[in-house]
């Protein structure tokens, strides 16, 4: 007998409510908590028809205070619960960054296990939707230096959904954060039934020879796009890596693809200065130096804050930018 | 203690534009002309406004209609030299205070000069993470305090506001420092979703001054005079050094949190705009004229045609305005430019330039 599996296409905002409503049916002691979360469904409608199928108890709409959400979900954590706390935007995350720091991410080593925080805080982040000022930081470095918390970027709907479920069900604190530029920008074939993707695995999104291009999040796409442009061009091809998870990485991917190619570029829309690509080329370096025909090169937002939205796109990653870094990658 | 009776509703008008307090023979006939006018040049604004983001000629606006006797009024109630500390909804009283009309239509087109005060205005650019700006205001009044002046802080913020730790660690130090601060609160029963009830059991926002030993007061948020006279004293008491007053004034936004949001998710829109026939405060400004001899409709129009030709000339300057420039951007983050902004700008605009030959 075969059960058929049943497959939809959806957008990765819907893949989210897919992830926590299949957790909300199987597990009692998953809760989604934040601002606007419950009746309205969330500002960007991740929650919705949450509210009305499990109920207040288990859906809930908190008072306005990213530290209170943050601060009551380490209670709620250590004492039963799993709950996933919604951050109505990454850039309104900081009130509660104390308590990320501080509490979320050391109770385990405080109490030596006696305590852990299996915690979900997802979060809305990036810029290019012409989104009001402060709403558009892409800041994932500012937390993957949190010792204690992964990191976690979906860059389409199957991820997304099986990401999420991962995180749900990891035992430490996950920070889960959903390039907004995405949410309904495409759609990806997502089953029906629960799944997980592997936390802290790279993916393959395209196989080449010649230059390895790392990326994440919303870059996934645009990077895809300025490759295919690249390649209808040049003779060389391109393998593209989503990260998916910037903590841990995935250093054996890094290191595979790197020993083959020798030539890298690292695609990513935060600022430049202790962004992710210092890291990423730290990790290179450890792995595969001598491997190394050129320098890695980078594309990167500036060492600006974020600019509002009249000015978004210069500083947007573009197409011609990542095409110059694979060029440079290659001139050596 | 109930808190609903410790903390009544302060109303000088009624809804029926009857006086129902003593002292507000104060307010001159002029002064309720000047009233009315800059509650119609908001209301005007705004509605124009809501029409450009529905053309897509501005981005997502963020909407005040119903909320114009708490902002026009209190903006009145401060004068040049005192600090402003609007959220992303409080334009009605920064275009009150002398904020232009050409920069505020370029913040919605998300242009950088947006947050820019006028010359001679302190006005700080809209707060947007929420309960932040309490903590500035503080800081401004408290430096006007050790500089003797007699400058004050007003600062805007929500209901759900409250709910921050900010909010909180505002309120305190302004009363351990006893600064000339004036928190004023509009409680127009919302934080996006939220209605009041979920997001505390406080009755009132204004018993939450309690706790600090400030003199908390709640108003007729739609009663102009009320706002007007009440924020009046509480400024005088500031600029006296009686330190810090918080203001609750209890208002309704008829539409939508943002052009973003819908509120039938959350809300009976219908019941909403009920409200527009009864609590709204234009329509009660005009029925106390109208009850005092002072509207003319004459007048009005007037006043209509001259806001009309002001919104039409600002919204032509907002869009013959010289293109934004990536340079602002690298200029402004510090004093001078570090080597890391130099190279990058220097990249940004070799590759621009290559893409463009
Ligand atoms: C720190 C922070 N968290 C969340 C948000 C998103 N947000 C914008 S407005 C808003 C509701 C604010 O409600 P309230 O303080 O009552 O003011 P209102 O918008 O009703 O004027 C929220 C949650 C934000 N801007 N800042």
């Amino acid at each position: 007998m075969t059960t058929a599996i049943q497959v939809r296409k959806l957008t990765m905002v819907q893949a989210v409510t897919d992830a926590l409503k299949t957790m909300l049916q199987e597990d009692e002691s998953v809760i989604v908590l934040g601002e606007d979360v419950g009746k309205n469904g969330g500002v960007f409608r991740a929650t919705e028809g949450l509210f009305d199928q499990f109920g207040e108890e288990r859906v809930i709409d908190t008072p306005l205070a990213e530290s209170g959400i943050v601060g009551t979900s380490i209670g709620l954590a250590i004492n039963g619960f799993r709950p996933i706390a919604e951050m109505q935007f990454l850039g309104f995350i900081y009130p509660a960054f104390n308590q990320l720091m501080t509490h979320a991410t050391r109770m385990r080593q405080r109490t030596m296990g006696r305590y852990t925080v299996p915690m979900v805080i997802r979060a809305p982040y990036g810029a290019g939707v012409k989104a009001p000022e402060i709403h558009s930081d892409s800041v994932e470095a500012l937390f993957t230096q949190i010792p204690g918390l992964k990191v976690v970027i979906p860059s389409n709907a199957y991820d997304a959904k099986g990401l999420l479920i991962a995180s749900i069900e990891d035992p430490d604190p996950v920070l889960f954060l959903e390039p907004m530029r995405s949410y309904r920008s495409f759609r990806t074939e997502v089953p029906e039934e629960k799944y997980t993707v592997e936390l802290g695995k790279a993916s393959y999104q395209k196989k080449g020879n010649d230059v390895t291009v790392l990326t994440w999040g919303a870059m996934v796409p645009d990077t895809m796009k300025a490759v295919e442009d690249f390649e209808k061009q040049q003779s060389a091809s391109c393998e593209v890596i989503d990260l998916r998870t910037l903590y841990p990485l995935d250093k054996e991917t890094i290191q595979e693809s790197v020993e083959k190619t020798g030539r890298v570029v690292i695609v990513h829309e935060a600022p430049a200065t202790g962004g992710m690509n210092a890291e990423i080329i730290s990790v290179i370096n450890d792995a595969a130096f001598f491997y190394l025909k050129a320098p890695v090169q980078k594309v990167t937002g500036f060492d600006t804050p974020v600019p509002v939205y009249s000015l978004e796109k210069e500083y947007l990653p573009s197409r011609e930018k990542i095409i110059h870094a694979i060029n440079q990658a290659l001139s050596y | 203690m109930n808190m609903l009776e410790k903390f009544p509703i302060t109303q000088y008008i009624s809804e029926e534009g009857k006086t129902v307090h003593s002292e507000a023979t104060d307010i001159t006939a002029d002064l309720v002309k000047l009233f009315y006018e800059k509650m119609l040049r908001a209301r005007m604004m705004d509605k124009k406004c809501v029409n450009l983001q529905r053309q897509g000629r501005i981005g997502t606006y963020v909407p005040y209609e119903g909320q114009e006797a708490a902002q026009v009024g209190s903006a009145l109630a401060v004068e040049k030299g005192d600090w402003m500390f609007p959220t992303y909804r409080d334009h009605a009283a920064t275009m009150t205070f002398g904020h232009s009309l050409r920069n505020l239509l370029l913040y919605w087109v998300g242009r950088i000069e947006g947050g820019i005060p006028p010359e001679g205005k302190n006005i700080f650019p809209p707060a947007v993470p929420i309960a932040s700006q309490l903590l500035h205001a503080t800081g401004v009044a408290w430096a006007e305090k050790k500089k003797k002046t007699d400058r004050v802080s007003l600062v805007y913020f929500g209901d759900g506001a409250t709910s921050e730790g900010d909010f909180h660690e505002g309120l305190n130090f302004a009363s351990v420092f006893k600064v000339p601060v004036v928190f004023f609160n509009q409680n127009n029963g919302y934080a996006i979703s939220v209605p009041m009830e979920k997001q505390m059991n406080s009755k009132t926002i204004a018993q939450k001054g309690l706790a600090y030993e400030i003199p908390s007061i709640r108003i007729d948020g739609n009663d102009i005079v009320a706002v007007y006279l009440e924020t009046k004293k509480a400024v005088e008491r500031a600029r006296n050094g009686e330190g810090p007053t918080l203001i609750e004034a209890v208002t309704w936004r008829y539409g939508a949190h943002t052009t973003a949001d819908d509120p039938s998710k959350y809300r009976d829109q219908a019941e909403s705009d009920q409200r527009r026939t009864t609590g709204d405060p234009l329509l009660r400004l005009e029925k106390y004229m109208k009850n005092e001899g002072l509207w003319d409709e004459e007048w009005v129009t007037t006043m209509e045609n001259k806001i009309t030709n002001e919104i039409n000339t600002a919204l032509e300057e907002m869009q013959n305005y010289p293109d934004p420039s990536i340079d602002d951007v690298f200029e402004n983050v510090f004093e001078k430019p570090t080597w890391t902004l130099d190279e990058q700008l220097k990249q940004h605009r070799s590759i621009k330039r290559g893409q463009m030959s």
